[in-house]
């Protein structure tokens, strides 16, 4: 991926210090039967760096995001047009199988859903699934590192046993992003993830997002500007489908190019 | 140890597609079970309908033997109505059969010939006579009904008689004894018939080989116990049932030798017993029944009588296989002979059987029809429906709109739930114990039974009363409450109505349950033999699954068709009331 | 007669509620606010003082003085017969009803002729008397509420005061179902454990299930009266119709909620419903006519012996009779499972087979449950299907290509058989409570494990 090539879209400025392109979408449009979710959206999501969806509900930044693991393969209905390349390769390739792509590509949701078995397995169930691992003391370890990196480990180690649903909303959401972690994948995505959350539980989470950004690729929807201007470093601005703007966050939150975008962003409407 | 950051490089790897490959299959086995599943559930479906309806088929017609019967005896003639009421019909229909094959001599015959028509000619006779006694004293020309057998044997429900192709001359000569005739022809026309002996032969045989077999097994037990066994006297008995045993083995096998052999052997002639396929001969009017052939011939009895004949050409007599052997039908070589006969001067009828729909409950299977049980399933629903129906709709209207919320109603609840789950035949137990034994409710009436099956609907109706209550939006409730409207008048001016096609898809769904419902009907009496046509809801009567249950039960086999036929009708109506039911729900159901 | 009194009230009933109108009108003279309530509702509350008072007199006349005729009968016939057992009191006093009737009673004599003569005449006077009674307290209700018509008497709220007893009454029905099953069942109970010593544990533990051999000669035989043959039969039936019902169900369920297409689901789902309509007896007979004789054929041609009533060919059928029960049950339960749950799998990359069995399944584990649960306690108390396809011969064998006999059968052939209804009741309801009793414990905690389910995913 040469500069050169990314000079025709003004809208796409490299990130300083930040290496490449890990994610490409072209012309990307989704539609719900006759409904036109999705009109064109051309993005790129740099390697090591949050970017944030934001955007008026119903603007269809939740749609876009599914479509970046082929979450949206799961709806009969819905049908996706485009090209969005994942290190250069096509996801919504015939030879992609998106169980293989969703291991690359994790999420997160909105409403933290824990399932009803024990913390341990829980985040186990990625690499079992996987067959990442070979032996217990290899998952012990997964485990723990996985928990460690989502900051739950503290208050996990002791009860590993017990159901994730006994857990507070704000520790079920970090053992959702420790249950991502635990596979690896190379793009974590997020879908809103604080929105259930207080603001206690909120924070903990979006320091733990700038802490993963060493290692992953991270994109979140969110519905608050202040939580993307805190936790990004990128932003992409949606309205009705369109992609309107995307920048540094920065740039966007101060010295928006497009009406639209100054509008939301001083809460004309939202 | 391994390092998360590790994990990446697998995804994507050839190890990974390998295992993806295995995912992928079980997930197409997950798949596989489930569409298998749905295949069974089809396959029953398919199978069920099928043997109904297929079944049922058969019990669409009904046959007719038209006679001649002369109604001049002069009991008749001079008799007054009471006469005409009184006169044996019974004997005149046996008389006219008589006349119709006087060869039948003996008691067997005899009966055979009375079997091709069925009991309740008679009543149909005097039907007529009775309604017409100008009748009296001319011949008329009568349909009378023709019994089971005969009905089955026309709808080829006993195989059918075949004429097979032949060649030769045929000459009949009474043997010496005088009862049988010898049979040739010039050509070996019999070949086949020997044939099809000689594989019964091989049928005979083989169920000997089997006996064999058991017996074998037998020798087996006994020696292997024989020899484990430190009991001296014990083992003398046992061995003794060994040395019985093969003894009895050897002869079977014997037997079955034997038989084997005279089967592969070419020619020789062999008995036609009832074992065996009926041959059959017709040599102008009259039919012979081979009891013995070879090729070219055999010895034959006269079924009805033949004149001796030399060199009869092969197109002026008839040569019928009939591979069904007598012994495995119910209709006999004599009546196949008469009725065969009696078809062939057109006076066999098969016309739609409208009497099934229309008369009650008959031991006699050509006699029976539907509608008492069906009348007897509408008291019985009319009385479900006046009693479930209002105490249905009423105790939801007072659990959704006014009662308390506090334990008593929660018991009610739970109460409610239980019952929609208490086997069926207990509440029959109940109706027999509390409103037959204490109430004194008449046994085995539509009452009786439509109380039992209204207690049974109720929780049905409660549960979907109260789901469409609910679905009442509360601005409704508090719109009319607003006008000064009292709390009762609001919920039945206003609430029940707008939740009233809920209630009634509910309803119509539990009547159709219960019209279903056979067990309870049992315990209170329902399921006696009942003919008349109920004409309220005191008289004794049936409904019609029980009137399946007590068709299925009886022997007759042209029972099994009129079961699948009542089954038939049973189905219609389920179909109907659901039919209802769907058009409710999609013409009226609001979305709130 | 009964019905005529029935009748009669009503059209009472319907007199007063308009005489009850025309003099709240006249009352009123003209000016209709003056009145508390409206003209038709001083109807209705007239309407409904007869009715309830003639109602509620017949019927509870009725039953009392049954209860005494039979009392009353009962003491002569043992007056008359003191050394008589039980049971042959009981059976005299059918007899002489019989006779009495017109009907068929098991033998005459003079003492059954007597009590014949006697239990016709109190009849006679038994129904003139409740006729006459009921009329009259109607005749009584009705008129005390159109005398009572005055402009200021509240007759809706008082109406409507009784139309609310009449809703919780309905409502109190189901209850009082309850409690009549539980009675008339535990009331033959507790006499058939007396007729047999109170030997409770040969009923339970017994192995000869013969109830009525050598009943004439007084007592039952406590050692003939063993249901173990039969809660093996039962047992026997019930899980070979689980053992077809729950894979088949489960896996329809799976199939038409994770996997099906809409067309596939458009025909899958009602046919299920057909077959979850279709009656018991229809299955019956298809056991009868179809599957038994197949699956004697086929095992004969593997060279087993079959029974041509085996266990195998009514489980079977019975097992495709739940099958819709299981499938729809299993189905609402799978997609009570919240999408976020499996969207949370295929987020990780989990296949759907993955998802189903790893997450959906032990999350709708509990629900699975109770449909089970439900599901036997069907098979349990089914009774056409073993009626027409399972054997009547208390066998005690665990092979299920034997015949094998059922409660409910046991229940069917007492209740219809030739021996006389009182002495056969007391096996018949014996069992019957037993299947009370354990169909109501499979609901309640099948009930109760999914109402746990239901709050969990509120």
């Amino acid at each position: 991926m040469s500069h050169a090539d990314m000079t025709d879209i003004a809208t796409n400025q490299q990130m300083p210090g930040s290496s490449d392109t890990k994610i490409r979408a072209r012309d990307v449009h989704v539609f719900y039967g006759q409904t036109e979710a999705i009109k064109g959206v051309d993005v790129d999501i740099l390697s090591n760096t949050v970017t944030a969806f934001i955007g008026p509900s119903g603007c269809g930044k939740s749609t876009f995001l599914r479509c970046l693991n082929r979450m949206n393969d799961t709806i009969d209905s819905c049908r996706v047009t485009g090209e969005i390349l994942l290190d250069g390769g096509d996801i919504y390739d015939r030879k992609v199988d998106p169980v293989q792509l969703r291991a690359r590509v994790g999420m997160v949701f909105q409403k933290p859903n824990p399932f009803p078995k024990s913390i341990y397995d829980n985040v186990a169930y990625g690499p079992r699934i996987h067959g990442l691992v070979s032996n217990k003391a290899d998952l012990d370890s997964i485990v723990e590192q996985s928990l460690r990196k989502a900051a739950l480990w503290d208050e996990a180690k002791d009860r590993l046993d017990q159901p994730g649903t006994g857990l507070s909303g704000g520790q079920q959401q970090r053992l959702c992003i420790a249950r991502t972690i635990a596979v690896n994948p190379e793009v974590i995505l997020m879908d809103e993830p604080c929105s259930a959350l207080d603001p206690i539980a909120t924070a903990i989470i979006e320091e733990l997002i700038d802490e993963l950004r060493e290692n992953f690729t991270i994109a979140i929807v969110t519905h608050s500007m202040q939580q993307a201007a805190r936790v990004s470093q990128r932003t992409a601005y949606f309205h009705l489908g369109n992609l309107i703007e995307v920048g540094q966050t920065d740039q966007i939150f101060t010295n928006p190019r497009h009406q639209l975008t100054e509008d939301y962003i001083t809460g004309r409407f939202g | 140890m391994v390092a998360i950051a590790d994990l990446s490089a697998q995804h994507g790897s050839e190890n990974s597609a390998r295992k993806l490959k295995r995912r992928r299959m079980a997930q197409l086995r997950l798949q596989t079970y489930g569409i298998m599943a749905i295949g069974f559930a089809a396959l029953a479906l398919v199978t069920l309908m099928w043997t109904v309806v297929g079944n049922a088929f058969q019990a669409m017609s009904e046959s007719y033997v038209t006679l001649e019967v002369p109604l001049d005896d002069p009991e008749l003639v001079s008799g007054d109505a009471e006469a005409l009421n009184r006169f044996n019909y019974d004997g005149l229909v046996k008389d006219v059969l008589k006349a119709e094959f006087p060869s039948a001599s003996g008691r067997t015959q005899r009966r055979e010939l009375y079997d091709l028509v069925s009991s309740g000619a008679q009543f149909e006779l005097r039907e007529a006579v009775l309604q017409d006694p100008s009748l009296a004293g001319q011949t008329v020309t009568v349909e009378l009904l023709a019994s089971d057998v005969a009905d089955l044997y026309l709808k080829g429900s006993y195989g059918s008689l075949e004429a097979r192709p032949h060649e030769g001359s045929l000459s009949i000569v009474p043997s010496e004894d005088g009862d049988t005739f010898q049979v040739t022809s010039t050509t070996p026309d019999f070949a086949e018939a020997l044939a099809q002996a000689k594989l019964a032969l091989l049928d005979q045989a083989a169920f000997q080989r089997n006996q064999a077999r058991l017996q074998n097994r037998g020798v087996e037990v006994f020696g292997r116990q024989a020899e484990e066994t430190a009991d001296p006297d014990e083992r003398k008995r046992l061995l003794a049932q060994v040395e019985t045993r093969s003894a009895e083995r050897d002869r079977l096998l014997d037997v079955a030798d034997g038989l084997e052999a005279r089967a592969r052997q070419d020619g020789g002639a062999e008995a036609l017993d009832t074992s065996a396929p009926s041959v059959l001969l017709r040599v102008g009017g009259g039919w012979l029944k081979m009891i013995e052939v070879n090729d070219n011939g055999g010895i034959a009895e006269p079924v009805v009588p033949v004149e001796p004949v030399e060199s009869l050409p092969a197109d002026a007599w008839g040569y019928f296989i009939h591979d069904l052997p007598e012994a495995s039908r119910k209709v006999s070589d004599r009546q196949i002979v008469w009725i065969e006969t009696l078809k062939e001067r057109g006076q066999v009828d098969t016309v739609f059987n409208t009497r099934f729909f229309t008369a009650g409950d008959s031991r006699e299977p050509e006699l029976a029809g539907i509608w008492g049980a069906a009348v007897g399933s509408f008291w019985t629903m009319l009385v479900t429906f006046l009693l479930a129906f209002p105490i249905g709709v009423l105790a939801a209207i007072y659990l959704e709109e006014f009662a308390p919320k506090n334990r008593i109603t929660d018991f009610v609840e739970v109460n409610i739930n239980n019952l929609a789950a208490v086997p069926s035949i207990v509440f029959g137990l109940l109706g027999l114990a509390v409103f037959l034994g204490f109430f004194g409710v008449p046994r085995s009436s539509p009452l009786a039974g439509g109380i039992v099956l209204a207690l049974m609907t109720l929780p049905t109706i409660i549960i979907a009363s109260r789901a469409a209550i609910r679905a009442v939006p509360p601005s409704i409730r508090d719109a009319a409450l607003g006008l000064g409207a009292s709390k009762l008048q609001t919920s039945f001016h206003h609430v029940l109505p707008l939740a009233m096609p809920g209630i009634l898809t509910g309803t119509i769904i539990g009547m159709a349950q219960a019209l279903g419902e056979t067990a309870p009907l049992i315990m209170i009496g329902m399921v006696a033999f009942i003919v008349d046509v109920p004409t309220g809801i005191t008289d004794s009567a049936t409904v019609l699954p029980v009137q399946v249950f007590r068709w299925s039960d009886f022997p007759e086999r042209a029972f099994e068709a009129r079961t699948a036929a009542a089954i038939c009708m049973l189905l219609l109506f389920l179909v109907l009331m659901n039919a209802l039911a769907v058009f409710l729900r999609k013409r009226f159901e609001r979305r709130w | 007669m009964t019905s005529a009194v029935f009748l009669f009230i009503f059209v009472l009933a319907f007199v007063f509620l308009f005489l009850a109108r025309q003099r709240a009108t006249a009352v009123a003279g003209g000016q209709l606010a003056s009145l508390h309530s409206r003209p038709n509702y001083h109807g209705l509350y007239a309407f409904l003082l007869t009715v309830i008072g003639g109602l509620l007199t017949l019927i509870a006349l009725s039953t009392l003085t049954d209860l005494y005729i039979d009392g009353t009968l009962s003491r002569s016939i043992a007056d008359a017969v003191p050394d008589a057992p039980r049971i042959e009191r009981q059976l005299i006093l059918s007899d002489a009803k019989s006779i009495a009737t017109g009907g068929v009673s098991s033998a005459q004599d003079q003492l059954r002729q007597d009590i014949a003569d006697r239990f016709g005449s109190l009849e006679t006077m038994r129904t003139w008397g409740v006729a006459l009674l009921s009329l009259g307290i109607a005749v009584m209700g009705g008129l005390r509420a159109v005398r009572g018509i005055t402009p200021e008497f509240r007759a809706r709220n008082r109406s409507e005061g009784i139309i609310r007893t009449i809703l919780a009454i309905c409502a109190g029905i189901a209850i009082l179902t309850t409690i009549g099953i539980v009675l008339s069942l535990i009331f033959e109970t507790l006499n058939f454990f007396n007729n047999i010593g109170w030997r409770v544990d040969k009923f339970l533990f017994g192995t000869r299930w013969s109830p009525l051999s050598g009943v004439h000669s007084g007592e039952m035989d406590p050692d003939k009266v063993g249901a173990v043959p039969l809660f093996a039969g039962t047992l026997l039936i019930t899980a070979i119709a689980m053992l077809v019902a729950v894979p088949v169900g489960l896996f329809a369920a799976i199939y038409l909620s994770d996997f099906a297409s809409k067309r596939v689901r458009a025909w899958a789902k009602p046919m299920l419903e057909i077959l979850a309509g279709v009656p018991t007896v229809v299955y019956g007979f298809f056991a009868a006519i179809t599957v038994a004789p197949f699956i004697r054929r086929t095992g004969e041609s593997l060279g087993l012996s079959v029974a041509s009533e085996s266990a195998l060919a009514a489980g079977l059928v019975m097992g495709i009779m739940i099958i819709p029960f299981i499938s729809s049950l299993s189905d609402d339960v799978i997609n009570a499972v919240p999408q976020s749950l499996r969207d949370g799998s295929y987020g990780l990359g989990a296949t759907k087979a993955e998802t189903i069995r790893q997450v959906v399944m032990p999350a709708a584990l509990p629900g699975l449950v109770s449909a089970v649960l439900l599901g036997i306690s069907r098979a349990v108390g089914e009774t056409m299907i073993v009626v027409m396809a399972a054997g009547q011969g208390a066998n005690l064998t665990l092979n299920p290509l034997d015949a094998v006999t059922t409660v409910t059968v046991q229940i069917v052939m007492l209740i219809t058989g030739d021996t006389e209804a009182k002495v056969a009741a007391g096996p018949a309801f014996t069992l019957g409570f037993t299947l009370f009793c354990v169909t109501l414990l499979l609901n309640i905690v099948a009930l109760r494990v999914v109402r746990k389910y239901r709050e969990m995913y509120d």
